[in-house]
C-alpha cells in the first residue's frame, strides 16, 4: 500500500466514522447521467453562477456603494474634476485604477449575460421536450422563479455604477412603482428615502444585489439540482431507453471529468469575451444626471422585451376623482409580465389539465411530437421577440434607415397578429415533420442515389432504417382525446358542464397528430421500400 | 390508433463500439499526450497572465483592427486566463472522450411513490400525533397561535417605515417661483432672450438662491428645456402664447410617461422625443403628445423677462412635472 493510499484511506474512515458517508457515496459516485449536448444548457447556467460568485466577490473590494458626492481624481482624463457619485467613482477606479479590474468588471457582466441566456435556453429545453411533466413540476417552478429573480439581479447589477445609463434605467423604475395605484408614491418614497434620484437607493440595491438574491439563488439552485439527482435525469427516447431505466455514463469519472472540465471552458471562454470584448464602458456615459440622457439607451438583452412592451403601450392613463392611473405603465410594466410569468409558471399544471395525463414521465418528448405543445413554446417566443424588436426601435431604426414609427407600428400590430400566426405555422410544421418520420419508417430514407431500370424508369434508392431508427421515430405514446360523455348514466345532459367541453376541445387541440407507423403496417406494405 | 397492431420492438442497447483508443494502445498514447499537452498549454497561460500583471504596464494602448484602441495590459493578462481555463477544460474533457471509459450502462429507475402501507402508516402517524397534542380539540390555541403568527409579521413591516419620508406634497413641487431667474446648465449664466438664436435650444435650471446647494432631486424635477421659435409658428390659445415670449417656450425636460430627460430636439419638424421609450411631443402645439406611450403634454413654464431683461418665470408650473402617479389629480 502506497503512502498516499495509506493517509487517503485514514482520512476516508475517520470521515466515514462520524458520519457514515461512506455507503452514500459509493452508490452516488457511479450514479449514472444520461448525455446529450442540451443537458449542458444548465450546466453554463451553473458555472456562469459561480462565474459570478467570483468574480462579484472581486469587484467588492474596490466597489464603494455610495451616492455621496465626490471629485473623480482617477486617471481617466475626460472625468477629472467631475462631480459624481461614489459608487461611479469606484467603478471607473475598478477600470483603469486596478490593474485586471477592467477585466473583471468584463467578465461579470459577460457571465450575467451568459446566466441569463443560458437559462433561457434552458429553459426552452426543458419546455420543448416536456421535461417539466410529472415528476419534475416543482424544479419547473423553482426554475421560473430562478429566471425572474435572474431578471432582477442583472438589472440591480448593471444600476450599481450609477452612470447616465443605468440611473436612467433606475429612473424608468421608480416611474413604475410610482404608478401603482394608491401605494405608488409612497413605496417610491420608501425604496429612494425621499425624491428620486435621494442619496440611499445604490447602497439598498447593493446589499439586495450582493446578499439577498445571491443567498435566494444559492437556495434554489441547491433543491433545483438535489431534485435533479433524486429524481435522476430524463433522457431521450432511443433503443434500450425506457420509463424505468436511465442509460448513460457514470458520474465517476465521466461526468466528473467532463463536467469539471465544461466549468473550465465556461469560464475560458467568459473570460476571452471579457478580455476581447468591451461590455457596458461607462466611463464613455458620465455620472448620472436626471436632466441629461443620452440617445439610443438600452437596457441589457433580458430586460429588453419589457422595455419594448413600455415603449409599444397605447398612451392611456385615467383621470378620475383627482386620481390618475396610467395604464400606459401598468399593463407593458406589470399586468402583461404578471400574466406571462404565471402561465409560464402554471403550464405544467394546465398541459397536465388539458390532456388528463397524470402519468410520470422520464422519457423526453421530440418537440415534433407534440405539436400542440411545440406550438405554444414558438408563439411564445415569437411574442419576446416581436417586443424585443420594438425594445431596440430606435437602433433598428437608424441602422436600417426606417422611422421610428414604422418599427412602433409594425410591432404593435405584429405583438397580436404574429404569435397567433406562428401557432399555427408551427403546429404544421410539427405534424408535417410528423408525416415524414412515418414515410421514412415505412418506405425506407431517400438515399439521393437514382437507378435507371432496364425498361427505361428511374427511380431513387429509398433505404430501409435500422431497427433502432424505426424504433426511435415510433416509440412515442400517443394519447387519445379526451372524451367528455354527452349524457352520464341518469341521463343528466353534459355532466360536466361548460368547463368539461373546453377541456375536450383543448384536449382534442392537444393530442392531434400523424398516426405513428405500426410493424403492422409494415409487413402489409411487404417490405415498403424500393 | 388501436392497440392491436404491433408497435416497433425495442431492440435494446445497441452493440458498444470500440474506439480507436481502445483497441490500439498507441493511440492512447498519443492521447495522453495530447492531454498532457493541453494541460501544459494551460500552465504557459497562467506565466503569461503573471508576467503581463507584472510587467506590462497598464496605461499602454495600441491599436487592433476591429477592437480599436486597445489597453495591451488588460489584453494580456485577460488572453493568459481565458487560455489557463479553456487548455484545463479541454484536457479534461479529451481526456473524458478518449481514455476514460466510453460504456453505457443501464440503471434503474425506482420508482419515487411510497409503497401504500407506507403511505398509511405515515397518515396513521400524523393523525395519532395531532390528535394527542389535541390539535383537533383544542381551536381556541389554534386560532390564537395564527393570530399571534400573522400578526408578528407586522412588525417587520412596521420597521420599514423608516426608508423613507412621506411623499406629501412633494411630487408637486419644483423649485420655479413667480420671478425665478432662468440660469444655464452647466454654467448656471442668467439668459437674455436675445442669448437664443430661432432654433437654438438650451437646457436650464432655475437661480440658485444665495446658500443653496442643488441635488440632483432637484435637477429631476426643475430641469426645463427653452426652444426659440419664429413665434408666428406657435399653435397656441392665447394663455399658453402668453406663457411663452418673443418666440422662446420653456417645457420641462422631464418625460411626462417615465421621468427620462427629453432631450432629442428636431429642429426641421419642431418635434421633441424622449430617446427611453420614443414618445414624441410637438413643441408648436404646446408640446402634445403626437407619438409613443405618454399620456400627457409636457409641462409648459410661463416665462417672461425680468426689468434686467433676463428670463424669468412667470409663475410656479401649474401642474406636477415628470411621471404619472395616483394622487395626480390631472
Amino acid at each position: 500500500m502506497s503512502k498516499v493510499e495509506r493517509i487517503g484511506g485514514n482520512v476516508a474512515s475517520y470521515v466515514d466514522d462520524r458520519t457514515g458517508a461512506a455507503k452514500w457515496l459509493r452508490k452516488n459516485l457511479t450514479k449514472v447521467f444520461p448525455d446529450h449536448w442540451s443537458f449542458m444548457l444548465g450546466e453554463i447556467v451553473l458555472y456562469s453562477f459561480i462565474i459570478l460568485l467570483l468574480s462579484g466577490t472581486f469587484l467588492t473590494f474596490w466597489f464603494d456603494p455610495s451616492q455621496r458626492d465626490v471629485i473623480y481624481q482617477g486617471s481617466y482624463e475626460p472625468l477629472k474634476n467631475i462631480e459624481m457619485s461614489a459608487s461611479y467613482a469606484s467603478t471607473l477606479h475598478i477600470s483603469f485604477d486596478v490593474r485586471g479590474g477592467l477585466l473583471m468588471r468584463q467578465i461579470h457582466h459577460w457571465a450575467a449575460l451568459i446566466f441569463m441566456a443560458g437559462m433561457i435556453a434552458h429553459l426552452m429545453r426543458v419546455f420543448f421536450t416536456g421535461a417539466f411533466r410529472k415528476p419534475r413540476e416543482a424544479n419547473w417552478l423553482i426554475g421560473v422563479g430562478l429566471v425572474t429573480l435572474g431578471i432582477v439581479e442583472g438589472f440591480l447589477g448593471y444600476s450599481l455604477p450609477d452612470d447616465l445609463l443605468s440611473g436612467t434605467g433606475i429612473r424608468i423604475a421608480e416611474a413604475i412603482i410610482q404608478a401603482l395605484p394608491v401605494v405608488g408614491s409612497y413605496l417610491a418614497f420608501f425604496a429612494f428615502g425621499g425624491a428620486f434620484p435621494g442619496h440611499v437607493f445604490i447602497p439598498r440595491i447593493f446589499t439586495v444585489h450582493v446578499l439577498l438574491l445571491p443567498g435566494i439563488f444559492l437556495a434554489l439552485i441547491t433543491v433545483h439540482l438535489m431534485l435533479v439527482w433524486y429524481q435522476k435525469h430524463t433522457q431521450y427516447p432511443g433503443p434500450g431507453r425506457t420509463e424505468k431505466n436511465v442509460v448513460g455514463y457514470p458520474l465517476m469519472p465521466i461526468y466528473m471529468a467532463k463536467a469539471g472540465g465544461f466549468f473550465f471552458i465556461v469560464f475560458g471562454v467568459t473570460a476571452l469575451l471579457g478580455a476581447v470584448a468591451s461590455i457596458n464602458p461607462i466611463w464613455l456615459y458620465g455620472p448620472y444626471n436626471p436632466g441629461q440622457i443620452s440617445a439610443g439607451s438600452q437596457p441589457d438583452f433580458y430586460m429588453g422585451w419589457l422595455d419594448g412592451l413600455v415603449r409599444m403601450a397605447p398612451p392611456i392613463e385615467t383621470h378620475a376623482f383627482g386620481h390618475t392611473i396610467s395604464w400606459n405603465i401598468l399593463i407593458p410594466g406589470l399586468i402583461v409580465p404578471g400574466i406571462l410569468f404565471t402561465l409560464m409558471a402554471l403550464y405544467p399544471f394546465i398541459e397536465s389539465w388539458m390532456t388528463g395525463d397524470k402519468s410520470e414521465h422520464h422519457l423526453l418528448e421530440r418537440p415534433r411530437n407534440n405539436p400542440n405543445r411545440t406550438a405554444i413554446g414558438a408563439m411564445s417566443l415569437a411574442f419576446i421577440l416581436v417586443v424585443l424588436i420594438n425594445g431596440g426601435n430606435d437602433i433598428i431604426a437608424t441602422n436600417f434607415h426606417l422611422t421610428i414609427n414604422q418599427i412602433m407600428w409594425f410591432t404593435r400590430i405584429g405583438v397580436i397578429v404574429i404569435p397567433p400566426l406562428v401557432f399555427v405555422i408551427t403546429k404544421r410544421i410539427c405534424l408535417s415533420l410528423q408525416r415524414a418520420d412515418r414515410e421514412k419508417v415505412l418506405h425506407g430514407r431517400e438515399t439521393g442515389r437514382l437507378v435507371m431500370l432496364p425498361h427505361g424508369e428511374f427511380i431513387e434508392v429509398h433505404e430501409e432504417l435500422t431497427p433502432e431508427q424505426k424504433f426511435t421515430l415510433t416509440q412515442h405514446e400517443q394519447p387519445a382525446a379526451l372524451i367528455v360523455p354527452n349524457a352520464d348514466a341518469n341521463g343528466v345532459r353534459n355532466p360536466q358542464g361548460f368547463k368539461g367541453k373546453i377541456r375536450a376541445r383543448f384536449s382534442q387541440a392537444h393530442v392531434e397528430q400523424i398516426d405513428a407507423p405500426t410493424e403492422s403496417e409494415v409487413k402489409a406494405l411487404g417490405g415498403g421500400h424500393h | 390508433m388501436s392497440n392491436d397492431l404491433q408497435k416497433f420492438q425495442d431492440p435494446g442497447l445497441p452493440e458498444h463500439v470500440h474506439r480507436k483508443t481502445d483497441v490500439d494502445p498507441k493511440a492512447a498514447d498519443r492521447a495522453e499526450r495530447q492531454v498532457a499537452a493541453l494541460f501544459i498549454l494551460s500552465a504557459l497561460s497562467t506565466v503569461l497572465a503573471i508576467y503581463s500583471y507584472i510587467f506590462i504596464p497598464d496605461d499602454q494602448y495600441f491599436f487592433l483592427p476591429v477592437m480599436g484602441d486597445t489597453n495591451a495590459h488588460q489584453l494580456v493578462l485577460g488572453l493568459g486566463m481565458a487560455f489557463a481555463l479553456l487548455f484545463i477544460g479541454l484536457g479534461l474533457v479529451h481526456w473524458a472522450k478518449t481514455l476514460m471509459p466510453d460504456t453505457e450502462v443501464i440503471a434503474e429507475r425506482h420508482e419515487l411513490r411510497s409503497p401504500d402501507e407506507d403511505r398509511s402508516d405515515f397518515v396513521r402517524t400524523v393523525k395519532e400525533q395531532a390528535s394527542a397534542a389535541g390539535l383537533g380539540r383544542r381551536s381556541l390555541i389554534k386560532r390564537t397561535l395564527g393570530l399571534a403568527l400573522g400578526i408578528s409579521a407586522l412588525t417587520p413591516l412596521v420597521l420599514l417605515r423608516d426608508l423613507g419620508p412621506l411623499p406629501k406634497k412633494e411630487l408637486e413641487k419644483t423649485s420655479w417661483k413667480k420671478g425665478t431667474r432662468l440660469v444655464t446648465d452647466p454654467g448656471d449664466r442668467p439668459i437674455r432672450p436675445e442669448d437664443l438664436e430661432v432654433g437654438a435650444v438650451a437646457q436650464v435650471l432655475p437661480e440658485l438662491v444665495e446658500g443653496q446647494e442643488r441635488t440632483l432631486a432637484d435637477i429631476g424635477k426643475d430641469a426645463v428645456l427653452l426652444i426659440r421659435l419664429r413665434p408666428t409658428e406657435f399653435q397656441l390659445n392665447a394663455e399658453r402664447l402668453s406663457w411663452t415670449h418673443d418666440g422662446i417656450i420653456a417645457f420641462s425636460k422631464i418625460c411626462s410617461h417615465m421621468g427620462c430627460a427629453v432631450a432629442l430636439y428636431e429642429q426641421q419638424t419642431k418635434h421633441l422625443l424622449c430617446p427611453c421609450h420614443q414618445s414624441t411631443f410637438d413643441v408648436t402645439r404646446a408640446a402634445k403628445v403626437i407619438f409613443g406611450p405618454s399620456a400627457r403634454p409636457l409641462p409648459q413654464l410661463a416665462i417672461t423677462v425680468d426689468a434686467d431683461g433676463y428670463l424669468v418665470a412667470q409663475q410656479p408650473f401649474t401642474e406636477s412635472v415628470g411621471p404619472s402617479y395616483w394622487e395626480r389629480s390631472s
